[in-house]
């Protein structure tokens, strides 16, 4: 079967309408005659002119031509891709939702404001802190939020020479860049081989200067970091705040909290630990929470229950909106129904039945696939290339490979420290059956790396296109249905 | 056994055996005694899906969906029944971040289509993948704009939206940017148009938040005669028959897209947009597609110029974007689509109408007196001697949201092409209701 | 292996510099571009511009990456090198050949931290 090839723009017809809206009331008041002469637009915009069918139809091809959780195997290392149940979208297809204006008077909205609140209240027992925001629309800004309080929280205490943050040297790029944006300096720190933080490496960047370190954990290798509570000591006796990215929460589900560990503030991702969908790259979800002495910079307006009734607040010191409104609310929605789904007892056992199935894929996967590091991995496991490289096959053409098997690859050439790094997370939804079929097709490609290297370097073959110039792309770009009639 | 989680006792003891260890409890060994390695969480326990329907329907209650006749930023318009029923495709939905553009082909030409309509509304030469929001992608133009010009002091309009102004001022604390109020006159921008040399660049809105709608381009080429950028943030849907940001001399393009047939939501998920010229293009944050060839030579599409984005340049990235909004942009791209070139213009034709009758019979009540003179589409300000917190109390017992209060006596009326002559016409006959009860 | 051309002086940064009187060229070497991959964009310093040792005057992008430009010595820009707008892939082709800038020298050069040759060569491999 051909794939799909057209675009919206190749589809217009002169004429055609996709849509029907009511009659127009009766009235002498005329757009066409009262717009002023200056205002008038005088370039057309070159929408689509398509009928309702042409649109279905054309974005339903077009959606064939993607890969979903629910196609199949999605081991993508840091993005937890979890199942996205169902039932979340019902609810969050309830019109008591969905039509609610957000400048409505608080008294009109008590079930919009309560389902905020229980989630931040929920989070809190689950992570050890004291107050959630959920204003923040992604991990990214989750983050630069939790960086602005860090900075106000400093500056209100008079310690404005703490200008520094730390950042192990394994850590994903927004961690520098959100402190970057912040207008705080970045000390980089060295790991050790196993991606955690060098206690002597780490003692030597200490200084009265240190706002705090930007620590995940497990870290970017899949590795607990066993020294959390000396690391914690260490930047709390310089005045410092530990600040925990939580995009690998999944791993401890059940199994400890950010807050016991030591970590002042931290920013979950909704969209990988708490099943809402990705959606191609968004909207997602990034809540920031804090402990009880930091609950004051939080983002306004701040959802707080008064006298039984949910109300906005304005935080004592905010670190002000960073939101126009409240952030991704269909989001926390989806959210708040997976804890419940899940409730206490489900949840304990996430973090236990992810960190099984990426040990699983370890052992199984360690005599063909290079384990730089031995000791057990926690919910996702780094393979630093095939094991016999001799044949110059590069972790791309493995990824490349895995396409023709149907299956996404994993997370590749990160973390950084490992040139051909291979980052595997098999989420707690995939089933032994699931694992195995993986674990046979990683060794199949194993074997033709050794036996018909060549079949490998250029794959795929299966896909609707296949190794795509990105070099072109860059040098020349070609943004817009514009640029090429 | 829980239904999210297929691991039966035999395939744990198997998946044991193959990992050469006793219990799952081992793979934690690692870990700080102190901490332990289980969590009791203090939660409720699971809810079935029958007790969390009973459960949403309740929270539902609590909640009340009104007649809206405010805006603010955010509007009750029509929103196509195809849109959710496409959207909610599971290859959509479920898929990640297309890093891996052979089985993303989906994703990727969804967002080039959608990079292509901002371009034709806006009249830019390229937009990125989507914003979080109109706030955060006027508060990234302000980033783009004191990157470019190297300067650090930013003129807004205060005429932006409350919310979007409080995020501009936010972002800009963090980075020592002076941001500095223009003040209105009539409703209408007043510029000095003195002492803008070490402006990086003005950021204004259109409609503004009078709902008033103003040619900026006499602005925007004082501020590029001194060197800086013109920033216009819109309400996109407007621009099918007014004056393109491009027309009127802006060198970045943002706004917000609820409008573009996105339910309310309570404020989101939405999404925002920003669009620029080539000039600008590599100081663009966040994701953008491009076209180019395959090895067979077949047309296809890539994430392409990442190499400006926060994961390779980390410290020294524009921004620390690293998601859009994407699935929102795919809903903006299909109501675009449905609409087409004469969907949007009826819209706004259509606003148009029933804001200026709304306008026209409530200024036939005794307690209300027009404010300005300006042209409008879909919102305007009006004056009132009522009690305006117990005229909305009043009204929401009847059903209808009335207008945001501004300062000083005013409210502002949103009214888009959903409201119906009957309920126009009711609300302004309850408002004449309470005028009556008041005034008696 | 990479290469290197004799009688230049090559930095820390992988950047190279060509004496010649009150004048220098600079460019990116061997090494610099094959780590890079194909590049696909530079952005260029304006003319007229002036740069202390070790300043960023610029940066080279690939696909991959984008690698800021170190200046080796103080100077003040007097040309760029042009060609490299419409073809960047230019410095892939031959790194020493296509230069990035030439500066007018200010004051004697503080070669102090750069390597010759066989230094540069011995380094970065």
């Amino acid at each position: 079967m051909t794939p799909y090839d057209k675009l919206i723009f190749e589809l217009s017809k002169t004429g055609r309408v996709g849509y029907q809206l009511d009659k127009p009331l009766e009235t002498s008041f005329n757009l066409a005659d009262e717009l002023p002469i200056n205002l008038k637009r005088q370039a057309q915009a070159n929408l689509p002119e398509v009928s309702e069918l042409d649109v279905v139809r054309h974005y339903s091809n077009v959606s064939r031509k993607n890969h979903g959780v629910e196609t199949g195997f999605y081991p993508l290392g840091s993005c937890t891709m979890k199942y996205n149940p169902k039932i979340n979208e019902e609810m969050a297809s309830l019109d008591g939702f969905k039509h609610i204006h957000p400048l409505q008077p608080e008294q009109s909205t008590q079930g919009s404001l309560e389902l905020y609140y229980q989630t931040q209240e929920m989070l809190s027992e689950i992570t050890g802190m004291a107050a959630f925001s959920m204003n923040s629309f992604a991990g990214a800004q989750g983050e630069l939020a939790g960086l602005m309080i860090i900075k106000a929280y400093h500056e209100h205490q008079g310690n404005t020479h703490k200008t520094k943050i730390i950042v192990p040297d394994s850590a994903h790029g927004t961690n520098p860049a959100s402190a970057a944006v912040c207008g705080f300096d970045i000390i980089e720190v060295k790991s050790n081989p196993d991606g955690t933080v060098n206690l002597k490496a780490l003692k030597e960047v200490l200084s009265d200067e240190v706002a705090g370190i930007m620590l995940t954990n497990p870290n970017t290798l899949g590795i607990f970091e066993k020294d959390i509570l000396k690391i914690s000591k260490l930047i709390h006796g310089v005045g410092g705040l530990l600040y925990y990215d939580g995009a690998n929460l999944n791993a401890l589900l059940g199994v400890a909290r950010p807050g016991d560990m030591g970590f002042d503030i931290i920013h979950l991702n909704l969209h990988k630990t708490f099943s809402t969908p990705h959606g191609g790259g968004g909207p997602g979800s990034g809540p920031v929470g804090v402990v009880k002495k930091l609950k004051d910079y939080l983002p306004y307006p701040a959802v707080n229950q008064k006298r039984g009734k949910y109300v906005f607040e304005k935080p004592k010191h905010t670190i002000g909106r960073i939101s126009g409104y409240y952030g991704n609310f269909s989001v926390v929605l989806k959210a708040y129904s997976f804890i419940r789904s899940l409730g206490k007892e489900n949840l304990e056992q996430v973090g236990r039945l992810s960190v099984l199935n990426a040990n699983y894929i370890k052992a199984s996967l360690q005599d063909d696939y290079h384990l730089p590091i031995k000791k057990h991995c926690m919910h996702e496991v780094v393979f630093d290339g095939l094991k016999d490289k001799s044949s110059g096959v590069t972790t791309l053409d493995v990824a490349k490979r895995m396409l023709d098997f149907g299956i996404h690859p994993p997370t590749i050439y990160f973390p950084l420290v490992f040139h051909q790094a291979l980052m595997i997370e098999p989420v707690e939804n995939e089933s032994k059956e699931t694992l195995d079929e993986f674990i046979g097709i990683l060794k199949q490609i194993a074997k033709e790396a050794k036996e018909t290297p060549e079949l490998v370097k250029n794959a795929p073959y299966h896909t609707v296109v296949r190794r795509l110039d990105e070099v072109k792309a860059a040098r020349n770009p070609i943004v817009k249905y514009k640029d090429i009639v | 056994m829980f239904k999210y989680f297929p691991h039966t006792e035999k395939d744990i003891k198997d998946m044991l055996e193959v990992t050469k260890v006793d219990s799952i409890d081992a793979l934690f060994n690692g870990l700080p005694t102190k901490l332990g390695y289980r969590y009791d969480y203090n939660l409720p326990r699971s809810m079935s899906e029958n007790a969390l329907r009973s459960h949403f329907k309740q929270l539902e209650k609590k909640n009340q969906p009104l007649i809206t006749f405010r805006g603010g930023g955010i509007y009750d318009h029509y929103i196509p029944s195809a849109i959710s029923e496409i959207v909610r495709r599971e290859e959509f939905l479920t898929s990640y971040t297309p890093y891996q553009p052979e089985i993303a082909q989906g994703t990727l030409q969804y967002i080039f289509e959608f990079q292509s309509m901002i371009c034709e509304l806006t009249g830019m030469d390229v937009s990125n993948a989507s914003m979080y929001d109109g706030a955060t992608a006027s508060a990234e133009a302000m980033f783009m704009a004191t990157a470019i010009t190297k300067r650090k002091k930013i003129l807004i309009s205060e005429a932006l939206f409350d919310g979007v102004k409080e995020v501009i001022k936010t972002y800009a604390k963090y980075r020592q940017i002076e941001v500095i109020e223009v003040p209105s006159k009539e409703g209408h921008l007043a510029l000095d148009l003195s002492h803008l040399e070490d402006i990086a660049g003005l950021i204004v809105q259109l409609p503004n938040k009078y709902g008033l709608i103003e040619d900026f381009s006499l602005i925007a080429q004082k501020i590029k005669e001194n060197k800086g950028l013109m920033i216009i943030n819109s309400d996109l849907q407007v621009h099918s028959l007014i004056k393109s940001p491009r027309e009127m001399g802006a060198d970045i393009s943002i706004g917000h897209l609820q409008s573009l047939g996105m339910p309310m939501f309570f404020g989101g998920a939405h999404a925002g947009f920003l669009a620029t010229t080539k000039e600008h293009i590599r100081k663009m944050p966040g994701r953008i597609c491009g076209l180019t060839n395959d090895i067979d030579g077949k047309r296809g599409f890539v994430l392409t110029l990442q190499a400006r984005e926060q994961h390779i340049r980390r410290e020294k990235a524009n921004s620390n974007i690293c998601s859009n909004q994407s699935l929102m942009a795919l809903w903006a791209t299909i109501y675009l689509s449905l609409m087409g070139k004469q969907g949007l213009k009826e819209v706004n034709e259509q606003c148009y109408k029933n804001s200026h009758y709304l306008e026209e019979q409530l200024l036939k009540l005794e307690s209300f007196k027009r404010v300005y003179q300006g042209f409008y589409i879909k919102e305007f300000v009006i004056e009132t001697t009522l009690d305006r917190n117990k005229l909305e109390t009043y009204l929401i017992k009847k059903g209808f949201l009335s207008g945001i209060m501004l300062e000083e006596k005013q409210l502002i009326f949103s009214v888009t092409e959903r409201r119906t002559k009957e309920e126009i016409d009711q609300f302004v006959c309850e408002i004449a209701r309470f005028e009556h009860d008041t005034l008696r | 292996m990479a290469k290197v051309v004799e009688g230049l002086f090559y930095s820390k940064s992988h950047e190279w510099v060509k004496i010649e009187g009150n004048k220098a060229f600079v460019g990116i070497s061997d090494y610099a571009q094959e780590s890079l991959g194909a590049v696909v964009f530079v952005d260029l310093p304006s003319v007229g511009d002036s740069f202390s040792k070790d300043e960023v005057f610029g940066a080279v992008e690939s696909v991959k990456a984008a690698s800021d430009l170190l200046m080796p010595i103080k100077g003040k820009v007097t040309s760029v090198n042009e060609a490299l707008l419409d073809q960047p892939e230019l410095l892939n082709e031959d790194p020493y050949l296509n230069f990035i800038l030439e500066v007018e020298l200010e004051g004697a050069p503080d070669l102090s931290s750069l390597m010759d040759a066989s230094t540069y060569l011995k380094e970065s491999h």
